[in-house]
Order: structure tokens, then sequence, then C-alpha cells
């Protein structure tokens, strides 16, 4: 039996450091090749890690959401034959827990210990073990057991230590409980009724994909002053025109949404307004406008929004754009778009649809410079010709980095977007 | 009239009081203590400390008498003799020692002790008349403590006499002028028989009564038996299941009768009434802040505070046990609060200790209490029978108990009986606030030869592997 070991690889272009977004396997598993050990995550793009080798996992590298050096230990895995570690490293890797270096030959005994790395259990299973009293949950009603330590430990954080499980002797808590429930770490509440007081605290790190969008809105919202801008459209004609492509083409080139036809009719304001088709870098002072139109679409997924890119959606006529939005989304939401796909748009659109609401003020994708956001399109009752009639009308929501981008700029580029759409033949102009 | 502000103001200078303020005033709270007699209330100079003074006076005394029979130890002396003006000045002098160096840990902690009589204006603001009737002052304040303590109760029977008549309390048994022929004690509690047993050990004619059919009722009886032993061997007349009717009509007897409603006579020309203490909740202006009671007691949480916000109530006044050592904890939690930090009153256990001949010790759950709690338990005793150090004291009555959870062997009480036993009383405290399991206290090392090995013992014997038994 040999150990191997797997180390995080360079995974993006000049990528330094990798996060940890999950753990496929758990110390003890045994895993077959391929089989996903572990999702890393870069700026946005989570990656699965698979094994190369078939085996039992001894230890992991960190728990999710640290943060590892690219080539750090990430994993190792007891293998049959010879692993790829020859001896015992004289500095173990950083990221390994002290105890867990040892030579192959005593591999079994490094298993135990090697359980300390996964997040929860460590206290309480060496103890358990330790123990011939194993570590019971509390029945409801029983005071909890703890030092006086301890107690003052806990209430020093706020804890009051019912709500924390006791893993020492007779359910004893310790010191190692109270952090283990700092960090999240604690049984599910009792199930009580519907109207029971509910007093308990759930602590969710922010870590992942959530921790990239925690960090890229506060980065837009502390960087960029938003110049918000509403306006509303008439879509009627838009819409009737929508309609009648599907109708005639629907069956041929796949059906249309309203999204091509915004798109087209951005694509087409942004020729007027290259200030806005642009990538502010405020550290350089230079502001890069862009002849290609790289359209970000904000896209909810199950573990949040993600942007991925339509690039050159000049190049698209309505039914690539929509094939190729679609497919994006798909890829995005099933974790299997690339790197690049999620990345380098010049503007960016979002739209919740049925959701989108009246108004909205979307944050600027940082760095980019604007946003357009699409609200709820629905017939209202307007006046044409002095005569109340029913249109489809539509607001559009849009921000701007006011400081590059200045507000008759922007009003002026979602009038021409608004002409577009209300008179939609001239999408068709060149 | 003179008005003055703080932030923390304390009505009683006991153990609860006492300790509350150094400790707040160590925490940077700006504190005024008001106290009406001596620092360290009851317990410094009419209880804990005087009486222990007392005890060791008797012990002593008692010893030579020992001596002075044949003692196997070969030590001869001469017919004893007591002085106990000397003994009660030396007792006077130990009491002074420690009220000097409260009165002096306040000083060097900032805390302004105000001498003088208390009384609640409402919940922030109190008025104080000194001692030396000068001006009355007010003092207005954040928080409010109230640590008045308790005082000895009297039987409607037999009232307290007027200073120098036969009827006493505790207080007057603590600085006698002189030694009566007979003493009769009424109550066997551990006030009655701790000062019964210095009286006897004296050369005073003791009989105790008591209305419970056994003495130190408040015990198990399993604990209580070597102590009732001790009561005959010394020549204390115990009458059990008895009610007093009060003295006869020469006042030199106390009239009691029996279950069997057989009235007798027990000749006394000193009756000390030792039947438990009542908080002091009148006479100060509590009742006018209206607070919850419970029952005697007023009633508080586990944070030690009242049903008014910001006045807060801790010690005898709040309830049982009362014992000093729940006040000072209590005091020191209180100040912890007020100063920001979170804190509960929740001690695995409170130890109790009665300082008879032998002494008992509980700490936590008897047997029987871990019973009625629903707990499924174990339980094993080691006697000092089989301890050599207990017989090289002269002291192998007695034993240590230990009961523990039958499911994981947590430790849930401890009693002890025997002389010298209330050091025990450490370990045991130890043990049951850290959580250990019979495991933990018979896997540790106790040093031989000492008392503590019976500690051992018991837990082993509780494992089923005693090895000494």
């Amino acid at each position: 039996m040999g150990i191997h070991i797997i180390k995080m690889p360079d995974i993006g272009e000049g990528i330094a450091e990798v996060e940890l977004a999950a753990w496929n396997v758990q110390p003890g598993d045994l895993v077959v090749e391929d089989q996903t050990l572990a999702d890393v995550m870069t700026d946005k793009a989570t990656v699965e890690i698979p094994s190369p080798v078939a085996g039992k996992v001894l230890a992991l590298g960190g728990k999710a959401g640290d943060v590892l050096p690219v080539g750090a230990e990430l994993i190792r895995i007891e293998v049959a034959g010879e692993g790829n570690l020859r001896e015992v490293p004289a500095a173990p890797a950083a990221v390994m827990p002290p105890q867990s270096p040892a030579p192959p030959a005593t591999t079994v005994a490094v298993a135990k210990p090697a359980v300390s790395p996964a997040p929860t259990f460590a206290p309480a299973a060496r103890k358990a073990a330790a123990c011939p009293l194993a570590a019971v949950a509390r029945p409801p009603g029983e005071k909890p057991l703890a030092s006086p330590a301890v107690r003052q430990y806990a209430w020093d954080r706020g804890i009051e230590l019912q709500f924390v499980t006791g893993s020492g002797p007779a359910g004893r808590i310790l010191r190692a409980d109270v952090d283990a429930h700092v960090a999240g770490n604690r049984a599910a509440p009792a199930q009580s009724s519907r109207n029971a007081p509910q007093d308990w605290e759930e602590a969710i790190p922010v870590i992942g994909l959530r921790r990239k969008i925690a960090q890229k809105m506060q980065e837009a919202k502390r960087h960029i002053p938003h110049f918000a801008y509403v306006e509303e459209i008439d879509m009627t004609e838009c819409e009737a025109l929508r309609v009648k492509l599907n109708d005639k083409y629907a069956a041929t080139r796949g059906k249309l949404t309203l999204l091509p036809l915004l798109l087209r009719a951005i694509v087409l304001a942004l020729r007027e307004f290259p200030q806005i088709n642009a990538r502010y870098d405020d550290t350089a002072d230079v502001v890069t406008r862009y002849g290609a139109v790289h359209l970000g679409v904000a896209t909810q997924t199950d573990g949040g929004l993600m942007v991925p890119v339509l690039r050159h959606a000049e190049t698209h006529d309505l039914w690539s754009s929509a094939a190729e939005v679609a497919r994006l989304a798909e890829a995005t939401r099933t974790g299997k778009a690339t790197r690049e796909e999620l990345a380098g748009s010049t503007i960016t659109i979002t739209s919740l649809g049925a959701l989108g609401g009246i108004v909205s003020t979307p944050v600027i994708n940082y760095p980019e410079v604007a946003i357009v956001g699409v609200n709820r399109m629905a017939l209202r009752p307007m006046i044409r010709d002095g005569q109340v009639v029913a249109r489809q009308m539509m607001n559009l929501s849009s921000s701007f980095d006011h400081r590059v981008v200045d507000g008759m700029d922007a009003a002026k580029f979602i009038q021409v977007v608004r002409g577009y759409l209300e008179f939609p033949a001239t999408l068709f102009v060149e | 009239m003179q008005t003055q502000t703080t932030t923390l103001l304390i009505i009683g200078g006991g153990p609860g009081g006492y300790v509350a303020a150094i400790r707040a005033a160590q925490l940077g709270i700006a504190t005024v203590l008001v106290e009406g007699e001596q620092l360290g209330g009851a317990c410094l100079n009419v209880g804990c400390i005087p009486s222990k003074a007392l005890i060791h006076v008797a012990d002593e005394f008692d010893k030579t008498r020992h001596f002075a029979g044949n003692s196997p130890l070969g030590i001869r002396v001469q017919a004893p003799s007591l002085d106990i003006e000397t003994a009660v000045r030396w007792k006077d002098s130990v009491v002074a020692k420690l009220t000097g160096g409260v009165a002096a840990l306040l000083k060097k902690n900032s805390v302004r002790v105000v001498k003088g009589w208390a009384k609640i204006v409402d919940g922030k603001t109190v008025e104080v008349s000194p001692a030396d009737a000068t001006e009355p002052l007010r003092i207005a304040c954040e928080h409010l403590l109230l640590a008045t303590g308790a005082r000895s109760t009297a039987l409607p029977t037999l009232p307290f006499s007027e200073p120098g008549g036969p009827v006493i309390s505790s207080t007057e048994a603590l600085s006698p002028a002189d030694l009566p022929k007979r003493l009769v004690v009424v109550g066997a509690g551990y006030i009655g028989l701790e000062l019964g047993f210095v009286y006897r050990k004296l050369g005073v004619a003791v009989a105790v009564v008591e209305a419970q059919p056994r003495v130190l009722p408040a015990y198990d009886e399993e604990l209580t038996k070597p102590v009732a032993a001790a009561l005959k061997q010394l020549g204390i007349d115990v009458h059990l299941d008895c009610s007093v009717l009060g003295l006869n009509a020469q006042n030199n007897a106390v009239r009691i009768r029996n279950a069997q409603g057989e009235e007798t006579e027990l000749a006394a020309d000193r009756v000390l009434v030792a039947v438990g203490r009542q908080p002091r909740t009148a006479g100060w202006g509590l009742e006018t802040l209206l607070l919850d009671m419970a029952g005697r007691f007023v009633k508080i949480d586990a944070e030690c505070r009242t049903s008014m916000r910001n006045v807060w109530a801790i010690g005898d006044l709040t309830g049982e046990p009362m014992l000093a050592h729940r006040a000072m904890a209590q005091g020191e939690m209180v100040a912890a609060i007020i100063a920001g930090k979170r804190r509960h009153f929740t001690p695995a256990a409170i130890p109790a200790v009665c300082f008879t001949d032998p002494e008992i010790v509980v700490v936590g759950q008897s047997p029987q209490e871990a019973e009625l709690a629903g707990l499924d338990c174990i339980h094993a005793l080691f006697p000092f029978a089989a301890n050599g150090r207990a017989l090289t004291l002269e002291s192998a009555t007695g034993f240590v108990r230990v009961v523990a959870r039958r499911d994981n062997h947590l430790i849930v009480g401890w009693q002890a009986v025997g002389r010298g036993v209330s050091e025990l009383c450490t370990a045991f405290s130890h043990s049951i606030e850290m959580g250990a399991c019979l495991e933990d206290v018979a896997g540790t090392i106790h040093a031989h030869p000492t008392l503590g090995e019976a500690v051992q013992e018991a837990a082993l014997r509780a494992l089923g592997h005693a090895v000494h038994i």
C-alpha cells in the first residue's frame, strides 16, 4: 500500500489561489478512478477535480471555503501498490495538519488522526475514541454539563450552553464544542410545532460563489457612483413582430423570446455610444472602449447569481443569439460553463422576466460602466392620438457609472434603444 | 438633604454585598456600600467565623480533658480549666482581623462605604441614616443591589429575651459572658448542634429539643447517624419528636411535649433557640418596591434580577441555601453582569458543611434526592475505618459516599461524615463542577496517607473494584 498525493492543479490563467468550494469525499471514503473529489472555484468558474487513482481517502488538505495555493496538497489517497509519496517529507505541506505525515508503513495509524481536518467532528471523534463512555446527545430538559471555565468561555461569546452539543465524557461540553458551535456546526434544533418559539440561529459561512458575489457586489457599489435611469417603452409593435416571427420560424429556427430583440437594440444603440460599451480601470485611470459587444447576461443558478457572456453579440442574428444565450444559461446552471464563458463582458443585461417588477436598480458588473435591467411587460392603458388604448408597456431600469458616463449620454442611449424597440423595423436597417 | 449619585449601590455589607462591591469596583463601576452594623455581615460577626472559632476552643479544651483521663496516646495533663472571657476575646480578635480585612479591601478598591441604615425611597434612590445620627444622606444610583441577609427566627412560644435574659439566639450564644450550667438548645439543625457540641465540650450540661424524629433532619439519615452517636457519647440529652411549650413559671426550665402528648420540663438556665433564619425583608422600605416574592424571599432569576429593572438581590434574602459562599458567588456575578458581561448563576452544586463533631459535608445530590429527580444512579461509600490516616487521627468513624449516574458514571453527588471532612468539600465541589465521571476520580492519584484516599476509594467501589475494602 502506498499514499498518493494530489496537488491543487493550475486550472486557469495566472491564478495563484483557488478556493475549495466543496468536498465530495470524506476521510475513510473509498474512491474510484475519475470520481469527483472536490469542487474548486476560481473567479466564477467551478471546476471538478477528479481522482486519477482508486483508493481510500486518508486526509483532506482543507475544508470547504479554504483558499489553497496552486500546488498545495489537496488530498491524500491510500492506493494499492506504490503511491507517489516516496518518503516522509521533511517539511510537511503547509496546509496539512502536523500529525498526518507518517511513513507509509504505518498508514493504519495515520488513518485516525487524519480525521482531524474534517471540520465538524474533529474533537468529538478523538474524544469518543479515547473514552469508553461515548459522548451522547443530551436528552431534552437535561442541564448542560460544562466546567466553569467553559461556561464563561461560551457566555463571553454570547452562546447559551443548552444549544451546544457536548462531546466529552458523559456529554460534557468542551471548549472545542463551543468553538465548533461558533463555527456553525451544531445539532439541528429539535422538531417542534409551527407556533413554537424558534430560538435557533444558524451561521452560514459565506464561501465559494456566494463570497465571490458578495465581493463583486461590494466592489461595484464601493467604487461606482451609480446613476439610475428608468424609461417606459411601448413594446406593442416589438411584441407583435416577435409573435409573427415565431409563427413563421419557430418550427425551423427555434422560438424567440424578447431577449434577442433587446440584445439587437442594445448592440445597435452602442454603435452611437461607444463610451457605454466599455470597462473602466479606475486604478490606472483608463476607460477601454470595445468594438466588440461582449454582452453579459445575468443568470440565476442554484448557487447564486452568475454572468455568462454572449461574445461578439454584434455578429449574431436573432436566432443565433437566442440559441447561444440558452446554451450559456444551461451550461452556467449546471456548472459546466468555462472560465472564458464567464468573463470578459463589456456590458450586462439583467432580467427577472415575469418577476421583473416596475423598477429595479441593477448593480453594475464592475469594471463595466453600464447595466440594463428589464422590467415586467404588461398591458396598460395609454393615450395614443387622444384615445385610451391598451399597449404592451415595459420599463427599462438601467444603471451607469456616473464617473465616466454623463447622465445626458445615458439618457440618450436609452432613448435610442427605445426608438429601436418601438419601431422594430429599424432593428433591421443597416 | 445631601444627595449623592453612584452607579451601583449595595445595601448590606455581608459576604454577598462586600464581594459584589469589591468585584464591581475592580470592574470600574462606581460603587457605594451601605452597612448599618459591622462589615462582614452575619457570617463574619455572628455566624460562620465566630462559631468556628468557638468550636476550635471547645475541641482543644475537650482534647485536654481527654488527655486528663486515661488517654491511649500516653499524654497526661493536670486537670484543665477554661477562662471563657479570654476565649471569647480571642474569638473576637479573629473576627476583628477579618472584618478589618474586609474594610481594607473595600478601601483598597475604592468602594465608598457608608455606615448607617438604608431605607429605600424608590428603585433608584436610597436614604441612609448614618449611625452617628448626623444628617441623613440620599444616594441615587443606576443599579440597586439588595443584600440584607437574614436574622434568627424567633419561636412564638419562646420569644428571645431582652439582653441578659435566658432565651438567646446564636448571636448571644457566640459571645457568652459566662457559661451556664445547663443549656437547652431548641432545634437540632446545624446551628443548634454546632453550638450544642461547643457548650457540651466546654463542660455545660446540654439538652437538645427537636420537633422532627431525628437530628439534622435536612440531611439523610445514614450521614447523621455518626453525629447522633457522638451526641450520645458526649452525654448530650436529645429529645426528638418534641414540641416546645415555653418556659416554666420560674423561668428555669423549658416545658416540652413529646409525640405521646406527655409534658416534661428540661431544667435550663439558658435556652438557645436555633430554629432557622428568616430573610430581612421588612423595616427598610423593601415592600414599597412591590417586588415579586418567592414565599418569604425576594424572587430572582438566574442573573439575580428582581422583578424591577436594575434592582438586583443576592444571598439569604433570595432563598435557600442560605450560605455565605452562595451569596459571594451571586455577588461576584451581579457585578460582572452590571459591568456588561454575560453571566448566569448556574452552579452544578452548592456545597454545605455542618461543623458538628464529626463534620458532615454534602455536595450535589444524595442517593434519595437523585432517585426523586428520576435519575438511575449507583452509589458507594468508603468507611474511614479502612483509611490509614483516619486511624492515626483517632477518627475512624464516618465515611465518604459518592452518587453517580448508572448510564455514564457522571458524578452527581458526594456526601461525607467524619472528623475533618469539611476540607474534602473542595475535591467534591471541584469534581462535580468540572463534570467528572467516576473514572476521572478513580483514575486520579490521591496522596497517601490522607483522608482524601477515601474519596478515590469510594469512586473505585462504585465502579466495583475498591482496593482497600
